[in-house]
C-alpha cells in the first residue's frame, strides 16, 4: 500500500449528497479479478452518456479537474455496497483523498485499506472548500496528514480529526494483516478457550 | 464491561481477542462467507504473500452474484462472469475452502444459504464481502459486510480490526396491520430515520411487531438495516429462532443443540441496558410501502402520491428530489398506484425465501400477469426452489405468466443477463433503488413480494390488500 504523508493537488468539487457506490462504480464493472484498471469507469453514469461520450458538464471531464487527486462532496459519501471496487476505482483514477461532512461506515474503512485518506469536515467548511476550488487553476489544496490539516489556497489551515492507529498505518503504508499476525498467539489461545467453553461450537463446521 | 449489557455488547465482548491501546479491538470471526465478486483480489493477496487460509472449515464459498438464472447445465456463456466463477472455484480448491458448486441444490444467494444450512447461528460473528451480511443478524448473530482487504484479513487471521459500534434500538411497537409485511416495516423505518439514520450503530430491532415475525421476516428487516446506514441489524434469538434452527445440516444436534440453546437464551439484552439512540415506531401506522426515488428513504404508502419538490424548504433536498423525479420519469403529485410497470422482480436476499414466494403465489393464484409486463421469480437458493416446487408454487406462478428461474442475485444488481433496459420501470422486492442498480437507466420501485405480485397482475404499482 502506498504511504500517505502530504499531498498538494487539484481538488474537484462534487457537491452531491448520498453519492452511493453504484454511482462511484456501477455493478456491471465489478467483473474484474484484479484491483487495478477500474479508473476508466469511475462515476461512469455521471461521466459518460449512453453512447460512451463524455458529458462535458461533469466535473471530472473539465480542466483542471481531470487531474484531480482530491474530491470534495456532501453528506453520506460512499453509501450502499461494501464493494472495495469503489475505493479501487477512485485510486486508479488518481484520487488519494475525499473530503465530506460524513461517510458511510464500510466505505470509510475501505479507504484506509487502500491508502486513501477520507477527511470529515463540517458541511460549512466543505462548502467553503468547494467555493475555493471552483476557481479553476487555483483549485489546489494541500493536505498534511502528519499535522492533520487541510491548507486552503489562501493559506488558512483547517484541522481535521483522525483515528491515531489509522493515521499510523496510512503514514507508513502498513498492511494490517502483518500487524495482526503478530498476535497469532493470542488468537490461538482465544480459539482454544472458546472451544473449551462451548464444546458444541467446533462441531458446527465441516472441512 | 459491567452492568446491564445489550445483545450487541454481549456478542462483541465474547469475541474480543485483544484490545489495542487506542481502543481498536481484534475481533474473532466465527464464520466467513465468500462469493465470487469480492474475493478474487483477496485470494490473490494471500497467494502473493504466501499465506494460507487460517480456518478453511469456518469459511464457506458460493457463486451467486453473476450466475445465470436460466438453464445453466451447459455452463456460463458470459466470459467475464465465467472467469469470476472459475477463479472462485480455483481459489477454493487451492485453499481448501468448502464450496457449494453452481449445480448443487444448496447453491444460492450467500445470505439465504448461510441461515438455511445452519452455518449462521446465534451469538456468532459472521462476515462476508457484501453489505447485506446484516441479514444474518436476524438469528441474533453479529453479522456485517466487509471490503475485500478485510476479506483477505479474515482469511489469513480469522479476525478483524474493529472499532466498537454504538447501540441503537428500534422498537416496532404493537401489531402490524393485516396486509403489511416485514418489508413494509423496514421500508417504513428507513423512511422515518433516513439512509444515514443508523450510521455508526448496530440496530437491535425489538417490540411486539418484530417478535411476531417469522424468521424470514426478521431476515428481511435485518437485511435492509444497512440501507438505514447501520453497521448491522440484530433481533434477539427466541423460541421462533431455536425452532427454526433445529435440525439444519450444520446446526448443533441432540445434546449439543440443547447446550447451545442454553447459551443462546442468555444473549438477549439485559433489562436496563443502555442504548445510544432509541427510536419507536407504531406498527399500526405501517401500510404497504413503495419507494418513489433513487434512495431507499424515498418511500411512501401505496395510497400516497409522488412528492412535490416545490414543497421542500431545503434547496439542496429540493434539487435532489427534482433530480430523482427526472431520473424516475415521475410527475409531482402523481398517484403511486397509477404508475405503470414494465418489469416485476421477485427474489434477492431481501425477499427470496420460501415465505416470500408463498406470498407472491397467494396473489398470483388464478390471475394473469398484465399484458406487456415481464415478471420474474428468482428463488434465493436451490433448496427454496425445490421446496416451492414441492408445494406447487411454480405451477401457480407459471400459469399466471411469471417466469420461474434458477437461484442467484439476478436482477437485484444486474450483473448477470437479468437487467432492466434504459427507462424500464420495475417493481422489485430487492433492497436498492439506486440509479442504474438493476441495469443502466433502469427505474426501481422497492416493494414487498405481495406488492410485487400485485403490480405484475395490475400492470401498475398496486395495493396488495386489494388482491387478498
Ligand atoms: S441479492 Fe442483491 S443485495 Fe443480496 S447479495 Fe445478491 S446482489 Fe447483494
Amino acid at each position: 500500500m502506498e504511504k500517505f504523508t502530504q499531498l498538494t493537488a487539484i481538488a474537484a468539487p462534487l457537491p452531491l449528497a448520498n453519492v452511493d457506490t453504484d454511482k462511484i462504480i456501477p455493478a456491471r464493472f465489478l467483473k474484474t479479478i484484479h484491483r487495478s484498471g477500474l479508473g476508466v469507469h469511475l462515476f461512469d453514469t455521471l461521466r459518460f452518456d449512453e453512447h460512451g461520450a463524455e458529458r462535458p458538464d461533469f466535473v471530472l471531464n473539465r480542466e483542471p479537474y481531470r487531474r484531480a487527486q482530491i474530491l470534495i462532496a456532501h453528506e453520506n459519501f460512499g453509501c450502499g455496497s461494501s464493494r472495495e471496487h469503489a475505493p479501487w476505482a477512485l485510486l486508479d483514477f488518481g484520487i488519494r483523498c475525499v473530503i465530506a461532512p460524513d461517510f458511510a461506515d464500510i466505505f470509510y474503512n475501505n479507504c484506509f485499506k487502500n491508502g486513501i485518506l477520507p477527511i470529515r469536515l463540517p458541511r460549512a467548511l466543505c462548502d467553503a472548500l468547494i467555493d475555493d476550488v471552483a476557481q479553476g487553476d487555483n483549485a489546489r489544496l494541500a493536505i498534511d496528514l502528519e499535522r492533520q490539516v487541510v491548507v486552503r489556497p489562501n493559506g488558512q489551515e483547517i484541522p481535521f480529526e483522525i483515528d491515531p492507529f489509522r493515521k499510523h498505518l496510512l503514514l507508513n503504508g502498513l498492511d494490517d494483516i502483518g500487524q495482526t499476525m503478530a498476535h497469532a498467539g493470542a488468537i490461538d489461545a482465544f480459539e482454544q478457550n472458546r472451544a473449551a467453553a462451548q464444546p458444541w461450537l467446533p462441531k458446527t463446521t465441516r472441512a | 464491561m459491567s452492568g446491564p449489557r445489550t445483545l450487541f455488547d454481549k456478542i462483541w465482548d465474547d469475541h474480543v481477542v485483544e484490545r489495542l491501546p487506542d481502543g481498536t479491538c481484534l475481533l474473532y470471526i466465527d464464520r466467513h462467507l465468500v462469493h465470487e465478486v469480492t474475493s478474487p483480489q483477496a485470494f490473490e493477496g494471500l497467494r502473493a504473500a504466501g499465506r494460507p487460509v487460517r480456518r478453511p472449515e469456518a469459511t464457506i464459498a458460493v457463486a451467486d452474484h453473476n450466475v445465470p438464472t436460466s438453464d445453466r447445465r451447459h455452463g456460463i456463456a458470459e466470459p467475464e462472469s465465467r472467469l469470476q466463477v472459475e477463479t472462485l472455484e480455483r481459489n477454493v480448491a487451492d485453499f481448501g475452502v468448502p464450496y457449494f458448486p453452481v449445480l448443487d441444490e444448496r447453491q444460492g444467494i450467500v445470505h439465504i444459504i448461510g441461515p438455511e444450512q445452519g452455518i449462521s447461528l446465534p451469538g456468532m460473528t459472521i462476515v462476508c464481502g457484501d453489505s447485506h451480511t446484516s441479514t444474518h443478524g436476524a438469528l441474533g448473530a453479529l453479522a456485517f459486510g466487509i471490503g475485500t482487504s478485510e476479506v483477505e484479513h479474515v482469511l489469513a487471521t480469522q479476525t478483524l480490526l474493529q472499532k466498537r459500534a454504538k447501540n441503537m434500538r428500534i422498537e416496532v411497537a404493537g401489531q402490524t396491520p393485516a396486509g403489511s409485511s416485514a418489508k413494509d416495516i423496514i421500508l417504513a423505518i428507513i423512511g422515518a430515520i433516513g439512509t444515514a439514520g443508523g450510521t455508526g450503530h448496530v440496530i437491535e430491532f425489538t417490540g411486539d411487531a418484530i417478535r411476531a415475525l417469522d424468521m424470514a421476516g426478521r431476515m428481511t428487516v435485518c437485511n435492509m438495516a444497512i440501507e438505514a446506514g447501520a453497521r448491522a441489524g440484530l433481533v434477539a434469538p427466541d423460541e421462533t429462532t431455536f425452532d427454526w434452527i433445529k435440525g439444519r445440516p450444520y446446526a448443533p444436534q441432540g445434546a449439543d443443540f440443547e447446550a447451545a440453546v442454553r447459551y443462546w437464551r442468555g444473549l438477549a439484552s439485559d433489562p436496563g441496558a443502555v442504548y445510544d439512540k432509541v427510536v419507536r415506531i407504531e406498527a399500526a401506522t405501517i401500510a404497504p410501502m413503495v419507494t418513489w426515488g433513487t434512495s431507499p428513504e424515498c418511500v411512501a404508502p401505496i395510497t400516497g402520491a409522488v412528492p412535490d419538490p416545490a414543497a421542500e424548504p431545503d434547496p439542496t433536498k429540493r434539487a435532489e428530489i427534482t433530480r430523482m423525479l427526472t431520473y424516475m420519469g415521475l410527475q409531482p403529485g402523481q398517484k403511486l398506484a397509477e404508475i405503470p410497470v414494465d418489469v416485476v422482480f421477485i427474489g434477492s436476499c431481501t425477499n427470496g425465501r420460501i415465505e416470500d414466494i408463498r406470498a407472491a403465489a397467494a396473489i398470483a393464484r388464478g390471475r394473469r400477469v398484465a399484458r406487456g409486463v415481464r415478471a420474474l421469480v428468482v428463488p434465493g437458493s436451490g433448496l427454496v426452489k425445490k421446496q416451492a416446487e414441492a408445494e406447487g408454487l411454480d405451477r401457480i406462478l407459471l400459469e399466471a405468466g411469471f417466469e420461474w428461474r434458477e437461484p442467484g442475485c439476478s436482477m437485484c444488481l444486474g450483473m448477470n443477463e437479468d437487467k432492466l433496459t434504459p427507462g424500464q420501470r420495475a417493481a422489485s422486492t430487492s433492497n436498492r433503488n439506486f440509479e442504474g442498480r438493476q441495469g443502466p437507466g433502469g427505474r426501481t420501485h422497492l416493494v414487498s413480494p405481495a406488492m410485487a405480485a400485485a403490480a405484475a397482475i395490475a400492470g401498475r404499482l398496486a395495493d396488495a390488500r386489494e388482491f387478498l
